[in-house]
């Protein structure tokens, strides 16, 4: 409908670095915050749904594909460079479609091979949002249905840790079958998500002590969605998964924030109990706060010169 | 609230929209149905300030770029809302919070801290405001009257700050 300013903060208030406030400064952003209500970046030229909902299905077709193929290859170093790609790519593709905002901090810190990564779980799209930026195996339940589908797929290409619900049960089975996995250095890092059930993202809870009884390397994660753009929280038992997905593509924009930490290894003695009393901690929203810093910085840098001259 | 039907846009509106605002046909459509995906509660306003969509137009249409009233100059109707004269309003009545037509020291203090949020001290803030008004002030009463916000922005390209860019 309109071609967005794409210009930065600086040049759009007729910036010098370091300039005053001056009363113009308000058209800046009361022109930027009305662009923002009448155009993002997807509205463009199809209808938002039925550009989502195409990625979608593409993202996904080529995920199925792509593991296929791979997956008939014998086991060697090309074959997991290769898988590697189809994921990173069918992600993109996928986060695409739901229009997805990613910022991703301490990146030093990202889960490493042979390590398990730890992270709190909102949304389902968790699992996509993490695998943007790097692969993972997954550890789950073995689905119905669509997921069904993407788990075998997945499976065939680069090694996953699937379960039976019977099998879940069993948590000595479940401990054995992990060690195994990260016990092999070249196998990719395990991605759990102790809490079970999504959370409606506003605090971390203690993480089921489960997650660490099985030593190695933990990286912690924190995944937090900025509410503003969308609400990314699934009531499983208001909607399945198909409406919430498409809920969730036609919403404005999933914005959020990943934030790696620093990994932990389970002392001597160190119980797993105490370890699930892990952070209940809120992870901070930044996103106007960083807004209001760039402009703070600007018009204040100038002002001390002003009070000096003075 | 109403029902779903009762928040269409009719033709006589469009129409009414059309010649306040200046928008073509086209447009105004499209920004309805961005207006409607964005209306979660379903109920014809957006949000916190119950903005219903004639209002959201009519704030839309100060920032038409000005050269687009070359096509349709009516030179007998009422000015159009995208002016300078306009534009310059809609920005003081951003300031002039309790709508007094004047900016007092409060009210610019109010604004600056939503600019800037926590970042700056609020003496820092302080001292720019006053140095703000003191700049501005000619009748000497400490606040700033439209008269003297405009004198304030003469050299600002305002026809090109206040502008988004539509596409046709």
């Amino acid at each position: 409908i309109i071609q967005r300013d794409e210009s930065p903060m600086e040049k759009g208030l007729s910036g010098l670095r370091g300039r005053d406030f001056e009363l113009s400064d308000v058209f800046y952003f009361s022109k930027k915050g009305l662009e923002a209500i009448v155009e993002d970046e997807v509205t463009q030229r199809f209808s938002s749904e039925e550009l989502v909902v195409t990625l979608a299905f593409i993202g996904i077709g080529l995920l199925v594909m792509g593991t296929t193929l791979v997956g008939q290859l014998p086991e060697s170093s090309l074959k997991n460079w290769l898988s590697e790609l189809v994921h990173l790519t069918c992600c993109r593709i996928c986060v695409r479609a739901l229009s997805g905002t990613i910022h991703y901090h301490n990146k030093q810190y990202k889960p490493q091979k042979g390590g398990i990564c730890v992270a709190n779980h909102t949304s389902p799209i968790d699992v996509l949002i993490l695998t943007m930026d790097g692969c993972y195996a997954m550890v789950g339940q073995v689905h119905g249905g669509l997921l069904g589908i993407i788990q075998r797929a997945m499976v065939k290409a680069c090694p996953h840790v699937w379960f039976e619900r019977s099998e879940m049960k069993d948590r000595h089975l479940v401990t054995q079958r992990l060690r195994e996995h990260i016990a092999d250095k070249k196998k990719l890092p395990i991605l759990i998500f102790p809490e079970g059930t999504c959370i409606n993202n506003t605090s971390v809870m203690m993480f089921k002590k489960g997650s660490f009884e099985i030593g190695g390397t933990i990286h912690p994660v924190a995944i937090k969605y900025n509410p503003q753009f969308g609400d990314a929280f699934w009531n499983s038992s208001k909607y399945n998964m198909v409406s919430y997905l498409l809920r969730m593509m036609t919403s404005w924009a999933i914005v959020c924030d990943v934030w790696y930490m620093p990994p932990m290894t389970r002392e001597k003695g160190e119980d797993a109990v105490q370890d699930g009393g892990l952070k209940r901690a809120k992870v901070k929203d930044t996103f106007k706060e960083e807004q209001q810093k760039n402009y703070s910085k600007m018009i204040v840098g100038n002002e001390s010169l002003n009070s000096e001259a003075n | 609230m109403g029902s779903r039907a009762s928040t269409l846009l009719r033709d006589e509106e469009l129409e009414e929209i059309k010649k306040e605002t200046g928008c073509e046909f086209g447009q105004i459509t499209r920004l309805y149905s961005r207006f409607t995906s964005l209306d979660k509660g379903e109920n014809g306003t957006l949000r916190e300030d119950q903005v219903n969509f004639r209002g959201f137009m009519r704030t839309l249409a100060h920032f038409r770029p000005i050269e687009d009233n070359e096509k349709s100059k009516d030179v007998n109707g009422p000015e159009p809302l995208n002016s300078r004269s306009n534009k310059l309003h809609f920005a003081f009545r951003l300031y002039d919070l309790d709508k007094d037509d004047k900016i007092s020291r409060d009210e610019l203090l109010q604004v600056l801290r939503m600019m800037v949020g926590v970042n700056i001290s609020d003496e820092q803030l302080g001292s720019i405001a006053d140095r703000t008004i003191q700049e501005a002030d000619q009748d000497g009463d400490s606040a700033i009257s439209f008269t003297e916000f405009v004198k304030v922005l003469e050299k600002v390209d305002v026809e090109q700050k206040m502008s988004i860019r539509f596409l046709h």
